[in-house]
């Protein structure tokens, strides 16, 4: 894990949803230019996390910023992009009015729209009413419109659930070329066995984070040879 | 605001209806219907009376329910939620709706009032087109009010629920079934703040006068400022963050 410059810091950061903490105080860095994996199960506050990183939830105290600024401002929404768990997309239009209204939302060039088509492989089915695709093909229509424009943080909230092995490879290949091209990616998952596509790791369990390292040193520091069993080694070694 | 993602918003909520032929085909049909039971059970001095403000009153509840169902679809589909994580304004998204319902509105007036004073023979005093104002203009005074109650209904069900509990109220009080001044003061008083009783009194001035008054745009004017206030509101009740 790199310390300069971190895209996303968070600071004693608070959430309470419907009168429950979820997220008691988290502390936390996200490695700019790497793909941080933020692991954990059902209602470990993944998504809560993912949406105070956003800027879409509320939050009862502390402080998130991203590239420097407060999580939210203005000048963030374009520069932020931001895959829902639901695929968040119109179900009554087809593929290519979803990720058209969405550029012209953004102010993304008209070219784009071919280009985040193809990328999800969705090409021959730009005029596919979004409804009648499969809840596979219909995230892949979202995880397009997440990657319209020139966004310089990728967050992403379980992109991969219902996906087929070899589609889901080549996701984790793209997000991994993302990186390399400067973006910082942050997604959520609870397959552990994704985490070996993660440059970075993030475990999370009841809102506090078990461990934030690469993965061979969360592998190293835990004596395990896969991150499930780590894990459980991190949840039964806490006090 | 700007204008290219207002238009952008309104032209998909536009392609949204059109891939919906059935909800187009009600909201253009039913309204023909009514208006056809009304001349075909009412005689003509009873037709005149009733069927020309209920022309306006038509497109105020269609469209009403139309937007706070759709706007509550994007609250729960998460699309809202995503847009507004986006460089859109709050506006943006309310003017969208509004221009896109609005020129639905402008359909829906022509094809009933042109039925109407067609072949069901209303008669007004005043030019056809000055009714064809007031449909419109309440067309977008539903829409407005759809998008404001929408921020109060967390379920499509309770939203349908708001129709009676706003809508009903204001058609009984308007004017239609008692004259306004007719009411007893507490009532009359009520009815004075509501925009239904300018929509009706703007439809009695086409009924009743040859040439548009004065008094025919105030009437439209107030109509237009609740609209204005309400989608003002309905902006205003947007979070970009929920809990």
């Amino acid at each position: 894990m790199t310390d300069e410059s971190p895209a996303v810091i968070c600071q004693d950061l608070c959430v309470v949803r419907g009168g429950v903490s979820v997220l008691p105080g988290l502390s936390v860095r996200v490695a700019s230019g790497r793909v941080t994996g933020l692991l954990g199960p059902s209602g470990s506050g993944k998504t809560t996390l993912i949406r105070s990183v956003v800027g879409v939830q509320q939050v009862a105290s502390g402080t998130v910023s991203v590239l420097g600024l407060p999580a939210g401002s203005a000048e963030l929404r374009r520069r932020v992009a931001y895959v829902t768990q639901d695929a968040s997309v119109y179900a009554d239009l087809t593929v290519a009015q979803n990720v058209g209204y969405f550029a012209s939302i953004l102010g993304a060039p008209a070219s784009d729209v071919d280009r985040v088509i193809c990328e999800v492989g969705l090409e021959g089915r730009e005029g596919d009413r979004v409804g009648q695709l499969s809840g596979g093909e219909r995230s892949r229509v979202s995880l397009a419109v997440a990657l319209l424009g020139s966004p310089e943080v990728l967050v992403l909230d379980e992109p991969t659930v219902g996906l087929d092995p070899v589609l889901r490879r080549d996701l984790w290949k793209m997000f991994g070329g993302l990186a390399a091209t400067g973006l910082t990616l942050l997604i959520s998952s609870h397959v552990m066995d994704e985490a070996s596509r993660c440059d970075d790791l993030m475990l999370l369990r009841d809102g506090q984070l078990l461990a934030h390292d690469s993965v061979a040193a969360i592998l190293t520091s835990t004596g395990t040879s896969d991150i499930e069993s780590a894990f459980l080694s991190l949840v039964e070694g806490a006090p | 605001m700007t204008i290219t993602r207002t238009v952008a918003t309104a032209r998909r909520v536009v392609q949204q209806l059109q891939h919906d032929h059935r909800t187009v085909a009600l909201i253009l049909v039913v309204p023909c219907v009514l208006m056809g039971l009304l001349a075909w059970m009412l005689s003509d001095a009873d037709f005149n009376q009733y069927g020309a403000p209920l022309l306006g009153i038509f497109p105020l509840i269609v469209m009403f329910l139309t937007t706070s169902v759709a706007t509550l679809r994007e609250r729960e589909s998460g699309t809202l939620e995503r847009l507004l994580s986006m460089p859109i304004a709050k506006v943006d998204f309310v003017l969208g709706y509004a221009l896109a319902f609005g020129l639905l509105g402008v359909v829906q007036a022509l094809v009933v009032s042109g039925l109407a004073v067609g072949p069901f023979g209303l008669e007004v005093a005043g030019p056809t087109w000055a009714l064809i104002v007031v449909a419109v203009i309440d067309a977008l005074l539903g829409t407005a009010l759809g998008l404001f109650v929408s921020a109060f209904a967390k379920t499509e069900f309770q939203a349908v629920q708001f129709m009676p509990a706003l809508i009903l109220p204001q058609l009984l009080l308007c004017g239609i079934v008692v004259p306004r001044e007719e009411l007893p003061t507490a009532l009359r008083l009520l009815s004075d703040v509501l925009p239904m009783s300018y929509a009706v009194d703007a439809t009695t001035e086409v009924m009743t006068s040859t040439s548009m008054s004065a008094d025919f745009w105030l009437n439209v004017g107030i109509v237009a400022l609740f609209m204005a206030v309400g989608l003002a509101l309905g902006a205003g009740t947007l979070r970009r963050r929920t809990p």
